[in-house]
């Protein structure tokens, strides 16, 4: 296997993705960011707040769970790793405890977020309420007509929640809307980033703060498989900050396959996808370059997903490159599919899954592995927020 | 001589460049808005780029973004309109637009075109310093075209110092912390932002965009720098007009006069 070193180069470029592609009025807040994020992650006073938060807080380490009935049914050793069991539900609060500290140490005193299903949102406005810092939310008006219940628990939780009206009114014009607001409140104001995209620092910032995930999992499959790398690690991709987290520790051990699972939405070549790396080209959206889905005159397509979270036109620069050297593995899984094997994992496992979860487990069907081999999946979250559409789509 | 050096040679202050988007209102206008607006009395055209997601623009913007892209804008047809320009249109004529189109037509591609048609400058607002100094410099000052850098209040001296440096053409002051849009008034702040970049002596002349709107907007901008850059607000013009010569040319006049 091509052995690529994944690592950020200081100008934040993995390989030929990333960088910081941002008008001229995000530079001062890019900069100070940039100039900062290291030292204070590395401080003492962070790391034992970051590390208080996230074990009496958020709940970890979550667990990591020896699937029996799967495991039997697809002839492997399989172990979830249970996101799915963080407050609020999902891997998004790594990051966002991550950054609130991180915030209160640059002494802002407001927060915006962009959310996509939800679950970003909710994780913002949970530590927001938690520190006490006002918090505006900007979601695709289409998104939170799908995604009602977050809405309301952003709602609860003291958030302000802003529609997003243009374009697709999806995950992606909440981004654009979240940058502008940015660019309107450019000193008091920090803007959490909810997956590993836009401008250096974000995509290895946030992938610090998810690589958690990894950084645990290392230790309990020591402690259950007598060795710290799995076989195979599969992870879903929306913009790719529970699979980066996953990932993470193992980037540079050539012996771990790593799995990465797109939205195929209704067939990759339907006109109705998010599957990135088989539509994309390389282009520039939100800060970065990366793979990213376009017509010919360079104009963001809008991408479709049965779920709100992997329904994103680009992923993270890291994964640009992971697919671009081969390190990573691409598979896309169609909406369907991934509702099946959500329901799967309900009936044989009892854990209902969040459906952009769900894609990662339909990716069992789609490739190869041995019987011996010990395969980690990211369970980034439950399905709580998805029963709508569980309920409308009623195969089960 | 490049136009853009041209006119800041000849004239010192109240300069006035008009901002519109490529393909709007209607997808055959361009040709006759720039005709227009030099009739009318304007300095500079800048020509916007439609782009989907355009991070930096507000609604007015974003929306005629928007119509021009359904209109069946791209830069292709943008060229194509512009081939003859030089025949109807004398004053310098700028493209503005986001890296991504650009870079799908292909950079190289993309300057010799601009050349071909008479384009004199370019403003890419997401086209980082770094990059257009590694990659891209030799490359606009082949095709002679004046690359324009944005600075709002935040941007520190040593940051403006450094753009201008490698700025020639003009700077581009962004009026306050903010997207583009129509406002109403100038604040104090941004009066004392503006005398505080003109003190700086820097070796550009400087235009200050986003927020310029009307005779008095223009009048307090050409004050405190060498003229300034409307968009949103002859967007609006164009947007509710029914008679575009007629509008923008008594538009235009409003603003100067
Ligand atoms: C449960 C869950 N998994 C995955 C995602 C996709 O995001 P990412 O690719 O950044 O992990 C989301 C996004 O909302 C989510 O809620």
């Amino acid at each position: 296997m091509d052995k690529a070193i994944i690592k950020v180069d200081e100008n934040g470029f993995y390989g030929q993705f990333g960088g910081a592609y941002i008008p001229e009025m995000l530079y001062p807040n890019i900069e100070e960011l940039r100039e900062n994020y290291e030292s204070i992650m590395a401080s003492g006073d962070f790391r034992e707040e970051f590390d208080r938060l996230l074990r009496d807080y958020v709940g970890r380490p979550t667990p990591l769970y020896f699937a029996n009935r799967l495991s039997e049914k697809y002839g492997a050793k399989i172990y979830l790793k249970r996101e799915d069991l963080c407050h609020t539900g999902a891997h998004k609060i790594n990051n966002t405890v991550g950054q609130i500290i991180l915030a209160r140490k640059l002494n802002k005193k407001r927060i915006i977020a962009e959310t996509g299903a939800g679950q970003h949102g909710v994780a913002t406005a949970t530590v927001c309420a938690l520190m006490g810092m006002e918090c505006t939310v900007y979601m695709g008006a289409v998104d939170m007509e799908r995604q009602k219940p977050n809405v309301e628990r952003m709602r609860i939780l003291g958030a302000n929640v802003v529609p997003a009206n243009s374009g697709s009114k999806t995950l992606k014009d909440a981004t654009n809307e979240a940058m502008r607001q940015w660019i309107n409140n450019p000193v008091d104001t920090h803007y959490i980033i909810g997956s590993v995209v836009g401008p250096h620092p974000y995509p290895e910032m946030v992938a610090r703060f998810q690589s958690v995930i990894s950084a645990e999992m290392k230790v309990q499959l020591m402690e259950k498989e007598g060795r710290e790398n799995p076989d195979l690690v599969i992870a879903c991709v929306g913009g790719g900050s529970n699979a980066a987290g996953a990932f993470y520790h193992y980037y540079n051990q050539a012996d771990v396959r790593l799995i990465a699972v797109e939205a195929a939405g209704l067939g990759v070549l339907s006109g109705k996808s998010a599957a990135t790396t088989v539509l994309g080209k390389p282009g520039i959206l939100h800060g970065s370059r990366t793979l990213l889905m376009q017509t010919a005159d360079g104009q963001v397509v809008e991408p479709h997903s049965i779920s709100a979270g992997l329904d994103y036109p680009g992923i993270g620069p890291v994964h640009a490159h992971l697919f671009d050297s081969g390190r990573g593995e691409f598979v896309a899984v169609e909406d369907e599919h991934a509702m099946q094997a959500g329901i799967e994992l309900s009936r044989l496992e009892g854990i209902i899954p969040a459906i952009e979860s769900a894609h990662a487990f339909h990716a069992l069907k789609q490739i190869k592995y041995r019987s011996s081999d010990v395969i980690v999946i990211n369970l980034s979250g439950r399905g709580d927020k998805d029963l709508e559409t569980y309920i409308k789509w009623g195969n089960y | 001589m490049n136009r853009i050096d041209q006119l800041f040679q000849n004239k010192k202050k109240s300069i006035l460049s008009i901002y519109f988007t490529a393909g709007f209102p209607g997808l055959q206008d361009t040709l006759p808005i720039m005709e227009a607006i030099e009739a009318a009395g304007a300095d500079i055209i800048e020509i916007g780029v439609p782009y989907s997601d355009p991070i930096a623009d507000g609604p007015t913007i974003q929306e005629s973004n928007n119509q021009a892209l359904k209109n069946g804008m791209t830069l292709h047809l943008l060229f194509e309109q512009l081939q003859q320009m030089r025949e109807k249109v004398s004053i310098p004529v700028i493209l503005m637009g986001y890296l991504n189109p650009v870079v799908q037509y292909g950079m190289d591609a993309f300057c010799k075109k601009c050349k071909e048609v008479g384009v004199d400058g370019l403003i890419l607002p997401d086209l980082p310093m770094q990059q257009y100094l590694s990659e891209y410099k030799s490359l606009f000052d082949a095709h002679d075209l004046r690359n324009t850098f944005l600075i709002s209040p935040q941007t520190s001296e040593a940051r403006i110092r450094e753009i201008d440096q490698n700025t020639d053409g003009f700077i581009y002051m962004v009026s306050s912390a903010s997207i583009t849009g129509a406002r109403k008034s100038v604040s104090p702040e941004q009066i004392a932002y503006f005398e505080r970049v003109k003190a700086m002596g820097l070796k550009n002349p400087r235009l200050i965009g986003f927020g310029i709107s009307d005779s008095s907007s223009f009048q307090t901008a050409a004050a405190h720098a060498h003229g300034a850059i409307i968009g949103s607000a002859f967007i609006h013009v164009l947007r509710d007009s029914k008679d575009l010569k007629k509008d923008i040319y008594q538009y235009i006049q409003s603003v100067i006069s």
